[in-house]
């Protein structure tokens, strides 16, 4: 398969980036979306060019480090993928690839695709944890945690934090991130604890770093490489509201 | 809890829902009186004698005003933030996401049109009505015909005569319309009352109530104008 790649260039984070066309050629369908970019890369240092940045790391799907906006959708058009997990059988022969970087003011590009997503870790620091060493795994039904709860929690637990609601939404809010951490532990006795102040600590943090109000679109878990729901949304306010008014 | 509901962003949405939620209470009243005036005039009338110049009235006027105004400053303020907060450089290519409705996209937009619409409306009937009585007047003249401030069928009937008229307040409702069917559900989740079993039955009540509402109120415009064309 063939391609053309109109990929963002930029060379830095002060650096004015524009887009660049590049032409990848015999792409074999099963490559992964990564595995093109690597191809192509390996073209661009054999001419002497500057190779494009990209985030990547496990390439299964687990890590959260692959980004990218590929043809107007996060982690590109397929659904519940991320871009480590985009194959280019999903695109036709010949197609034209508009490939960009997140594009949010709390995650500004450091270079060419990679975008500085530390803003996720600073919310999470604020309270995405638990206070206490809860051990090891315990025996079952030790701790009673009915099958409902424990797949709520799970299903929001699936967040890998690599940014695609916030680059997604129309208003760059990380609602859909911070609703998936505080769910996944306000469902479990563990995390239940300190649910008030994770919800406050954590909303606090991420309006002090810039991101913007949900609007409730639904546009984050349409996007969203692992299919977290707003439901999860929709605790978090409730969380949230609740522990301002007992304040 | 001290000032939440002005320096968090989930306390600002709240206030959109609450606020939301009032204007859409007054709506559903508003449209249920004016379905009086396709069956009597004099009841009609008798409502808008009821809301006239009276304490009562004045204060859920001034309420309402309060309502809207808190809504709209408060969509300003969160839009001016959403704006910032997407950045200065957009993306290149974008797409509509799956299962994203276009109201929910433009919700700033639409609420632009209603509150012109709005004013329109408050040129067409409170100018006439409300306004008159406050200023200490029994009648108003429009068009070479003397009107009672109480007059609110009579004004309805000359008001929908005309096609202009008719024109805007479909623009007007439709836009309603789309603003609602995106607004009534968002209030519920907003406030944490939703959840993935419920949210298909609130967005199908959402669009009811949209429905209802609208529908009601384009029901009383159409059936004037084509009443003012001699057809019934």
């Amino acid at each position: 398969m063939n391609f053309k790649l109109k990929i963002w260039r930029q060379k830095d984070a002060k650096s004015k980036g524009e887009f660049k066309t590049y032409e990848v050629t015999n792409i074999a369908s099963d490559t992964s979306f990564l595995e093109m970019m690597d191809i192509l890369n390996n073209d661009l240092v054999h001419k002497g060019e500057e190779p494009v940045a990209f985030d990547h790391d496990c390439r299964e799907g687990i890590c959260g480090m692959c980004s990218m906006h590929i043809n107007g959708h996060a982690h590109g058009p397929e659904t519940a993928v991320t871009t480590c997990q985009l194959y280019m059988r999903k695109f036709k022969d010949g197609e034209t690839i508009t490939i960009e970087p997140w594009r949010s003011a709390a995650f500004p590009v450091i270079k060419d695709l990679v975008v500085d997503r530390s803003a996720y870790d600073k919310i999470l620091q604020a309270g995405g944890f638990i206070s206490v060493r809860t051990g090891s795994v315990v025996d079952a039904n030790c701790i009673p945690i009915s099958n409902a709860d424990a797949e709520e929690s799970m299903d929001a637990a699936a967040c890998v934090g690599c940014g695609a609601c916030a680059a997604t939404c129309k208003n760059g809010s990380a609602m859909l991130f911070v609703a998936a951490r505080v769910s996944s532990l306000a469902k479990l006795p563990q995390g239940r604890v300190e649910g008030a102040r994770r919800a406050k600590a954590m909303v606090a943090k991420m309006d002090e770093l810039g991101f913007g109000n949900c609007t409730n679109t639904g546009a984050c878990q349409a996007e969203c490489p692992k299919s977290i729901s707003i439901t999860h949304i929709a605790r978090l306010n409730r969380e949230f509201l609740a522990a301002k008014l007992k304040d | 809890m001290s000032n939440f509901l002005c320096n968090s962003s989930i306390g600002k949405k709240l206030v959109m829902s609450i606020s939301g939620c009032f204007l859409v209470l007054f709506l559903l009243f508003h449209m249920s009186m004016n379905i009086a005036a396709l069956f009597s005039a004099e009841a009609y009338n008798a409502i808008c004698g009821f809301l006239g110049a009276n304490w009562y009235a004045v204060a859920g006027t001034l309420v309402l005003v309060a309502g809207v105004f808190v809504h709209f400053a408060y969509a300003l303020w969160l839009t001016i933030q959403n704006r910032k907060a997407r950045g200065q450089q957009r993306y290149a290519v974008t797409v509509t996401e799956k299962g994203v409705s276009w109201a929910s996209k433009n919700m700033l937009v639409l609420g632009v049109i209603i509150i012109g619409g709005l004013a329109i409306h408050l040129i067409h009937f409170w100018s006439n009505m409300m306004l008159v009585e406050l200023m200490g007047e029994h009648s108003v003249v429009i068009a070479g015909v003397e009107y009672a401030p109480t007059d609110g069928a009579g004004l309805i009937a000359f008001t929908f005569s005309k096609w202009y008229n008719v024109l805007i307040y479909v623009v007007w409702l439709a836009a309603l319309w789309f603003h609602l069917s995106h607004g009534a559900w968002s209030m519920i989740q907003t406030v944490g009352w939703a959840n993935d079993k419920w949210y298909p039955r609130l967005k199908c009540l959402s669009t009811l109530v949209a429905t209802l509402i609208c529908g009601g109120f384009a029901l009383v415009v159409i059936f004037f104008y084509i009443k003012s064309l001699g057809c019934c």
